[in-house]
């Protein structure tokens, strides 16, 4: 399981990666995305996986005793899921203005700002 | 009231954003709104402030979870410091923005988002806990997307594209080297970060998790090979946001590294030379980078550039002469970077154009004004009493003593060509005849406005000149705030022992 959760990451890291240093904005976004589930797999991942353990305190006991999954990093993993959610649709907006002004899907092009002026 | 006062200039500015929130298309009534906020914020700032100075450092836990288990809100003097700065910043941007913004901007809820920035910046300062620095900072990121592309002129969208593609794979970045850590010592409060990460035995993890704080945080400030995103956007927004981006995101960056750098691995000695060498390149491309332009904003961005250099060298460094040097260049820096931002906004609205070539004579027609602008460019070079004088004596005796004659030479080299580029400066803008300026329609020039309109223009730079001022002049005081802070932060026990109550 391991195995496969970090090929899977970095495959998500690397296609990320590539498609965000493509020219095309459309392709931007994509990048943005898969790089946004990579980062998340990650901290899934080095948070330790382990199965059928959830960390509930039998009635019992006060302290949890043995093997439990570490809940923490699904915490941190939904606060990243719902910020990089919210920055990706500003991107989809942002890029659909820089279109509709700029006449061009191509990052190269973006180079007005660069001109003395 | 005093248990929670350093979380209440996070309250003030959420307050306040949710307000103006309310007044949506009374853009008038937001201005003074506004107004009203920072001016509170500031009050608050200086209030929690002295209390720490008091005090010692004064924790805030969210919720009674005690220390590693909850988040906390550490407010350690450099933090209280940095929440001033911000308020003082702040304060002024927000008069300078309700007269030089166009209401067709302010209509789209500018203020609001500015009060969220804020909101940002003071939570990244005072926070203790390393996963909600990225929840803070993603809130300045998003609040600074809004605030680059509002108005969405093309070259402006063009830059916050740039922007927006540099900044979010930083924070990607930092969230990686978020979760390599957390799998490596399994806390995210930065006091217990840093008892744990001593006994991890695979060094070698630890250091690649510091290179990916150092390439994220690294981003965010602007240091040598990451800068490229900054002189693509900074100027393409109107003065006012340039001006708080300048003075305060930068910044945050550095405060950033300052707080993992000395609290989580410090005086690691491949980092020094990897934060040196990175801090003398800064140095060299900043300043190089400035020489060559001809757009006072596109020169007052490579200062910024150049000047990160001065206090990532100085952290690279690790000594308590240096952090002490570090600290009063942070001090000196964020106020004087948004005055000069300020005061382009300034000449843009005297001359229609912030272009070297086509600006002249502006000594000529406000002599007064002229003198005005002449203190934050002086204090920028550091000419003896003002304030960009008293940090180069630390980081320069520090580099000495630490035997670090290349960074020695780099901050001769920075203080150099800040000289020469601000005489130039000087020379063509203030000095040079007025060359023939084509006057567009339907713009609003500084001698048409009414006499309380001018004094809100100039109010913003002669306050921010005055703290200038007060830095260079007061700079005993400054420079014993600066060492104590240096202390605590080279000491950081203390910080541990605060936060885990110890």
């Amino acid at each position: 399981m391991e195995i496969i959760l970090a090929i899977i990451t970095g495959v998500l890291y690397a296609s990320g990666i590539y498609m965000i240093m493509r020219r095309s904005m459309v392709k931007l976004i994509l990048g943005i995305i898969l790089l946004g589930n990579g980062v998340n797999l990650l901290i899934f991942l080095l948070g330790r996986i382990t199965k059928g353990e959830p960390p509930i305190i039998d009635s019992a006991e006060k302290v949890l005793e043995g093997v439990y999954a570490d809940p923490i990093p699904q915490a941190l993993i939904l606060t990243a899921i719902v910020i990089s959610f919210g920055l990706q649709a500003f991107a989809i907006i942002l890029v659909k203005r820089t279109y509709k002004v700029l006449k061009t899907d191509d990052l190269d092009q973006l180079n007005t700002t660069d001109e003395d002026s | 009231m005093t248990n929670d006062i350093i979380i209440l200039p996070l309250v003030v500015h959420l307050f306040f954003s949710i307000l103006l929130m309310f007044f949506w298309n009374k853009v008038n009534f937001q201005k003074v709104v506004s107004i009203v906020g920072n001016a509170v914020a500031m009050v608050v700032a200086i209030w929690a402030f002295i209390f720490v100075y008091n005090n010692g450092t004064h924790i805030v836990e969210s919720g009674n979870w005690s220390a590693p288990f909850g988040i906390v809100f550490v407010g350690d003097m450099l933090a209280v410091t940095l929440v001033l700065l911000t308020a003082i910043a702040g304060f002024a941007v927000s008069v300078f923005s309700t007269i030089s913004v166009i209401k067709a901007r302010l209509r789209f809820g500018y203020f609001s988002v500015f009060h969220f920035l804020l909101l940002g910046l003071n939570g990244a300062f005072l926070t203790g806990d390393i996963f909600n620095l990225y929840v803070w900072f993603e809130i300045i990121i998003i609040s600074s997307f809004v605030l680059i592309s509002i108005g969405g002129e093309k070259n402006q969208l063009e830059g916050a594209v740039k922007y927006f593609a540099l900044n979010f794979f930083a924070s990607m970045i930092f969230l990686t080297a978020l979760g390599v850590l957390y799998g490596l010592v399994g806390t995210l409060n930065m006091a217990d970060i840093s008892l744990k990460i001593a006994e991890v035995e695979n060094t070698t993890l630890v250091e690649i998790s510091a290179v990916l704080f150092l390439v994220g945080f690294g981003i965010k400030s602007a240091i040598f090979p990451l800068y490229f995103w900054l002189p693509a956007s900074y100027h393409t927004p109107p003065s006012a946001v340039s001006a708080i981006f300048a003075g305060l995101l930068t910044k945050v960056g550095v405060y950033a590294l300052i707080r993992v750098f000395t609290l989580i691995y410090g005086g690691d000695s491949f980092l020094t030379i990897l934060l040196l060498t990175l801090a003398i390149m800064t140095i060299f491309s900043g300043g190089i980078g400035a020489i060559i332009q001809n757009n006072i904003k596109k020169v007052f961005m490579y200062f910024i550039i150049c000047h990160i250099g001065f206090m990532i060298g100085g952290l690279a460094l690790f000594t308590e002469v240096a952090m002490a040097g570090v600290i009063f260049y942070l001090i000196h820096d964020i106020i004087i970077k948004t005055n000069l931002f300020l005061i382009s906004g300034l000449i843009y609205r005297i001359k229609t154009t912030t272009n070297m070539k086509k600006l002249g004579g502006l000594y000529a027609n406000y002599p007064k004004l002229s003198l005005l602008i002449a203190i934050p460019l002086f204090s920028l070079v550091g000419i003896p009493p003002l304030s960009g004088y008293w940090p180069k004596i630390s980081l320069i005796l520090a580099s000495f003593n630490a035997q670090q004659y290349w960074f020695f030479g780099a901050l001769i080299f920075g203080s150099l060509i800040t000289l020469i580029v601000i005489a130039k400066l000087w020379a063509e803008v203030f000095w040079k005849d007025q060359p023939k300026l084509k006057f567009p329609e339907k713009f609003i020039y500084f001698d048409q406005l009414r006499i309380g309109q001018k004094f809100t223009f100039i109010f913003p730079v002669a306050f921010l000149t005055f703290v200038t001022l007060y830095i260079g002049f007061g700079a005993e005081h400054i420079q014993q705030l600066s060492q104590r802070i240096a202390s605590e932060l080279m000491n950081n026990e203390l910080y541990i022992n605060a936060v885990l109550k110890r």
